[in-house]
């Protein structure tokens, strides 16, 4: 599995409520493996990244128990234990992190798993990359990381799954205008009427790009959100997480 | 899958959580502040050449509760023209689907903001004053406001007062809601902030919204049937209290008048917002106020105090005619 929003096309399930919790707890593994891949695309890096920071683990521990954390959510069926009326899920997969860890024996559940084998082909020198990025969070606010890395996480799969979609509508300006002026540096402190002249488009097409663009990046994330998250008030919590709560 | 720095994540937040305006009329200036519900956002009218405030769903809407409850918002706010209640210009559903209103910019600063530039009591009283006297026009209009604070009030540039944030409004004379006497969901606002989050919470009576500190006992309850007028007179109370905190030691029929508004019992409480404005009028004057009976002693002091130049000018003119009448007799 690589970081490509590959898993997100493949995966996708049907635009019904909390689909990927009901296939999480399918008797039927293919369902559960799929909603494994949805669960893992959104969560990996967050996982990792804590992992690395939270439990002061090198890179190669990392990774081990980061595969080792997502094989048991397919092996053990534990997903079955959420309950959404008592938390979210993003933050019972970090208690479950943090379970899995704190258990010594996990050591040798490696081993006997066979070490460094990779069950999930993650691509941790990103992750790592990244890591190198970011600035390291104090002891106190693991918490406050490991939301910001759910957020980036779920933003970059869903800005992938826009440029796919954009792609396929022709819309390819769109997507770019997004990126340039919501994303890139170079583009926050320009003008419509600059970036107009710089893409050879009028003021006016700049703008409706742009309005195109954000909705549908507004869409697709509460989207992949919905598929996230296991109860409407989650949903909306979450939401309000991703995209409501920003003030100037 | 292209790297997303914290700069790049907060810049696309704001984006998704900006307006669609296209072909609305309305240039995206910036964003003022978030509710428990909305947004708020300095817009520029293109049609009229002027800056109004557009507040637009910014939670999840996903069976239309919460747009009608905006929208419900605008309608009442427009059934209440009034010098203290900010008017809605225009209301609608934009491109993005997410339902808004335009409402009057207001330039100025919130009453918990603002609270140390009053300067003594009086100017507080007065401030409170105007207040009371929106909230008035709101009840004489069948319109409970439901979520007086601080937060909620706004200070213009020429000491205007204006009521804000009319999202928890609860119409007097429409039907109470079916099942009210059974477990439903309650929204509050934990912190006394507008910004505050929302939460939905049981309870066995009914519709709870409001925020602690200044929410009546009965709100509290979700004692729906419970809430009127006087839900608002406790809040208002709160208010009042909040404005003298800093005041230094409060006159005793001052305090009285707080604690009158701000009884747990409702029935204790005045009657009307119109009643604890007379009150707080009567204070100003320096005449007796029913929230505090006074002794032959206290209101001789108090008549002393209302009258104190008359008193002093009268000492001053027999301490003269008596000085007199001594170097005359001499």
């Amino acid at each position: 599995m690589r970081d490509n929003g590959d898993l997100r096309g493949q995966g996708q399930f049907p635009a019904t409520r909390w689909s990927l919790i009901v296939a999480a707890r399918s008797a039927v593994p293919e369902e559960r493996q799929r909603a494994l891949e949805v669960l893992t695309a959104a969560y990996w890096k967050p996982v990792y990244k804590y992992i690395r920071l939270r439990w002061d683990k090198d890179n190669e521990q990392a990774q081990d128990l980061t595969q080792d954390f997502f094989l048991r959510i397919l092996e053990k069926e534990f997903l079955a234990r959420y309950d959404p009326q008592r938390a979210r899920l993003r933050t019972f997969l970090r208690v479950c992190v943090d379970h899995l860890i704190a258990n010594e024996d996990k050591a040798a559940r490696r081993l006997k798993r066979g070490g460094d084998v990779q069950i999930f082909p993650l691509d941790f020198e990103s992750a790592e990359g990244e890591l190198q990025r970011i600035e390291i969070p104090s002891p106190d606010s693991m918490e406050d990381f490991f939301e910001r890395e759910w957020v980036r996480s779920v933003f970059s799969l869903s800005l992938e799954r826009l440029r796919q979609e954009c792609e396929q509508r022709g819309k390819q300006m769109h997507f770019r205008l997004l990126e340039f002026y919501d994303i890139d540096e170079a583009g926050k402190e320009l003008t419509y009427e600059q970036v107009g002249q710089r893409f050879e488009l009028k003021t006016s097409d700049v703008t409706n790009y742009l309005a195109y663009a954000r909705r549908e990046f507004r869409r697709v994330v509460l989207e992949q959100l919905r598929e996230m998250t296991g109860s409407e008030d989650e949903f909306r919590r979450e939401a309000r997480t991703l995209l409501g709560v920003a003030t100037p | 899958m292209k790297w997303l720095s914290d700069q790049a994540l907060d810049r696309l937040r704001m984006a998704a959580d900006a307006p669609d305006l296209s072909g609305t009329g309305y240039v995206l200036l910036d964003k003022l502040g978030a509710g428990g519900m909305g947004s708020i956002f300095r817009v520029q009218d293109t049609a009229l050449g002027r800056q109004v405030a557009l507040k637009v769903l910014a939670i999840v809407d996903s069976n239309g509760e919460f747009g009608a409850r905006l929208l419900r918002e605008a309608k009442i706010i427009a059934q209440l023209e009034h010098p203290g209640i900010v008017p809605v210009h225009e209301v609608g559903t934009l491109p993005d689907g997410r339902v808004f209103y335009t409402m009057k910019l207001v330039q100025g600063r919130r009453l918990d903001q603002y609270r140390d530039e009053l300067g003594g009591v009086p100017e507080c009283l007065r401030t409170f004053q105007k207040i009371c006297e929106a909230v008035s026009f709101a009840h004489a209009h069948q319109v409970l406001h439901r979520d007086l604070k601080p937060q909620n009030i706004m200070i213009g540039k020429f000491g205007e007062v204006l009521v804000m944030d009319w999202g928890l409004a609860k119409l007097l004379n429409a039907d109470i809601p079916a099942g009210s006497n059974e477990v439903s969901k309650i929204r509050f606002q934990q912190q006394p902030s507008s910004y505050a989050d929302t939460f939905e919470v049981g309870t066995a009576h009914g519709v709870v919204v409001g925020t602690p500190g200044y929410m009546a006992p009965e709100q509290a309850r979700g004692d729906v049937e419970a809430v009127g007028p006087r839900a608002d007179v406790y809040s208002l109370g709160a208010v009042l209290k909040f404005l003298l905190v800093d005041s230094g030691r409060v006159p005793k029929a001052l305090s009285a008048i707080g604690s009158k508004a701000t009884a747990e019992d409702a029935q204790h409480r005045y009657g009307s917002v119109e009643e604890l404005a007379n009150d707080i009028a009567y204070y100003l004057d320096g005449l007796p106020v029913s929230a505090y009976p006074e002794g032959v002693v206290a209101r001789l002091w108090r008549w002393m105090v209302k009258n104190s130049s008359w008193i002093l000018l009268i000492f001053a003119y027999l301490v003269m005619r008596a000085l007199f009448v001594l170097w005359r007799g001499r």
